[in-house]
């Protein structure tokens, strides 16, 4: 390339160190079961599941422009299709992601009807769907109404081998989730995803199908939390719809999205670890935890609408997870920094 | 079976008078405010705190709670949503969905888990019922909450098209920027029509502890109650909501009839098939929906 010209570049220094790193931090957590104490290998699961959680979100809401306040609905028909399945004589750790397919088949009919709303209208609509489908599940003789009941052919396995196997099971599926994330938004529907964030009379102006990749996030998403909610029944074995069906869940989903930094990925990753380490400390203080987690919510969104790592990114350049495209100035470009990721060479529309 | 279609009636008098404000909101700012619901609880324990520290009849406690809702309602535009309706169509959802999480866990720190009601405050008006030929029995207070809704949503309709301030707030909701040219001032309009809509959230706050119990974490139901309400409602003016309110209240009472777990399931499901109905025969999407309500040719 030469030096007049602007570079475009899709990866930094500092993200080929993270790349390495996490392939490092993966590597560690996955041998991680040998040396930790079956406490912590359950926390360590909690937080897989809640980075799931804060990721589906923030590709919903972050990327997509959808704000939905009845994720929980997927997240409790994960769990219930769970009990279902293995309640039919599927072997339980498969029916955790069978359960999972079914709730995105589910999403599919579920998104033609709900992305036609818009805004407020679609977030409080999923917050009707959440109501409903949470009323007709207690319906179900198996669930006997809120009293719930127990994954119990988990019971036939060991505790130990159990607590392993959820914890590998959360693990990989936090590692699929957000890697099939990461290669959406990098690919061109990731271009089509940002302009559509950015202005979606625009993009569908230049050609984007603003629908369809509407709908590709609103199943990915719903596939996402049906598998955390699958695998919280998991490790906590009981099925009480109120539980799964409650909206604190979307209310924890908010939360880690926005203090982490809403539609930047490594954000909602950031976001999961400090609500993890919140209730960590702060959990067991009951009421004044969730008021606490409400006014943050309400402070970050008047504040710092960008969260931690937006603002972060925004002041430092950090990429470390780079899924857009940047352009440099001739003035600051480094030729012969030769990337190992493929260049672009022509620049669809820049992640500012 | 008309006894109960009566008294759904009725009960749609709670849901419109419930609804009137979100909608009021919405047609305005183009803001749902999610923290609706928990701010008509708040009023309910405002009222049921009066009552039971100073034996104040929840009546004249209103007095001293709707000037609070109004002056909260104008507080929450001038620092909170006008801030956030900065940032994007999305983030008033957020900050009000952190809002109604701050306000249900407040009033379950100051209250406790216990369900409260505001009946034992009104004396015998709670349980006090007319015999309406065909032996037809209303309650005084399901009659006077219709009354109520029918006096507040004429009352908003006139307000809206006869007075200098209602043609304000109505400049403002179809193009703010016009009516600033034209001598409105846009934030005060803004400021005020939250102000109004919190006052009848503190209304539909009364009614909702005097015909039932409530504990704090009753504002999701009571949000759900009025979007569903609206919505269905959805075109043509104020008195839409009114409509919608019944439909709703009547969708319950027949889904309660079908199983004993109906009741809920049955609103929902109303509320799905207008959707449903309506979008399929529109094709333009729920946009024009909710803001239709105020907009009548003048």
């Amino acid at each position: 390339m030469s030096a007049a010209s602007p570079v475009i570049e899709r990866g930094t220094p500092a993200s080929r160190i993270s790349a390495i790193a996490v392939v490092v931090i993966i590597a560690l957590l996955a041998v991680a079961p040998h040396f930790l104490s079956a406490g912590a290998v359950d926390r360590m699961t909690a937080l897989f599941i809640y980075v799931i959680l804060a990721a589906m979100w923030n590709a919903l809401a972050g990327f997509g422009g959808l704000v939905s306040v009845g994720q929980q609905v997927f997240f409790g028909l994960g769990a219930y299709f769970a009990i279902r399945l293995a309640d039919a004589g599927l072997n339980p750790f498969a029916s955790l992601f069978v359960s999972a397919i079914i709730v995105g088949a589910i999403s599919w009919p579920m998104s033609l009807f709900m992305l036609r709303l818009r805004n407020g209208e679609f977030a409080i609509g999923m917050w009707v769907i959440a109501a409903l489908t949470h009323l007709l599940v207690n319906l179900d003789r198996l669930v006997q109404g809120e009293t719930g009941t127990s994954l119990i052919s988990l019971n036939v396995y060991d505790v130990g081998v159990r607590r392993a196997t959820i914890y590998w099971l959360a693990l990989a599926a936090m590692t699929a989730l957000l890697a099939m994330l990461f290669g959406l938004l990098r690919g061109s529907t990731g271009a089509a995803i940002r302009a559509i964030r950015d202005n979606e009379e625009a993009a569908a102006s230049v050609g984007v199908r603003v629908t369809g990749t509407k709908r590709l996030l609103f199943v990915l998403a719903a596939f996402g939390i049906g598998m955390a909610g699958a695998l919280w029944l998991a490790t906590s074995i009981t099925f009480q719809p109120k539980t799964y069906f409650s909206v604190q869940w979307t209310a924890y989903m908010i939360f880690m999205v926005l203090v982490g930094g809403i539609g930047t990925f490594e954000g909602a990753i950031l976001g999961a670890l400090l609500f993890f380490l919140i209730e960590t400390w702060f959990g067991g203080t009951g009421v004044w935890y969730l008021i606490g987690l409400g006014a943050t919510a309400v402070l970050f969104s008047l504040f710092l609408p960008r969260g931690l790592w937006g603002t972060l990114e925004e002041r430092f350049g950090l990429r470390l997870l780079p899924v857009g495209y940047r352009v440099r100035l001739p003035a600051d470009a480094v030729d012969g920094d030769t990337a190992p990721s493929t260049q672009q060479s022509t620049a669809q529309r820049e992640k500012a | 079976m008309s006894n109960q279609i009566v008294q759904g009636i009725l009960l749609g008098g709670y849901y419109a008078l419930i609804a009137c404000g979100l909608s009021f909101m919405f047609s305005v700012m183009r803001i749902i405010n999610l923290a609706h619901g928990s701010l008509a609880v708040f009023s309910a324990y405002s009222l049921w705190w009066l009552a039971s520290q100073f034996h104040i009849s929840p009546f004249v406690g209103l007095l001293i709670v709707l000037p609070l809702m109004a002056a909260i309602g104008w507080a929450l535009q001038r620092f909170l949503l006008e801030r956030s309706a900065r940032g994007g169509a999305l983030l008033p959802i957020l900050t009000t969905f952190g809002l109604a999480i701050v306000i249900d866990n407040l009033l379950f720190e100051q209250f406790g888990a216990d369900t409260r009601s505001l009946a034992p405050y009104i004396g015998s008006l709670s349980y006090d019922s007319w015999e309406w030929p065909g032996s037809i029995y209303v309650g005084k207070l399901a009659v006077i909450m219709f009354a109520a809704a029918v006096i507040l949503l004429g009352g908003l309709q006139l307000f809206l098209t006869r007075t200098r301030l209602g043609r304000s707030i109505r400049a403002t909701s179809e193009d703010p920027d016009t009516a600033g040219l034209v001598g409105v001032d846009a934030r005060r309009a803004n400021a005020l029509a939250a102000a109004i809509a919190m006052v009848t959230v503190g209304i539909a706050g009364a009614f909702l502890g005097m015909r039932a119990t409530f504990d704090p974490y009753a504002g999701t139901p009571q949000l759900l109650f009025a979007f569903e309400a609206a919505v269905i409602g959805g075109a043509g003016s104020l008195w839409g909501t009114l409509i919608g309110g019944i439909v709703l209240a009547l969708a319950q009472t027949f889904g309660a009839q079908i199983h004993p777990q109906g009741f809920l399931i049955g609103g929902h499901v109303a509320f799905l098939i207008v959707l449903f109905i309506r979008l399929s025969t529109s094709g333009l999407g729920l946009r024009g929906l909710l803001r239709l309500p105020v907009r009548k040719p003048a």
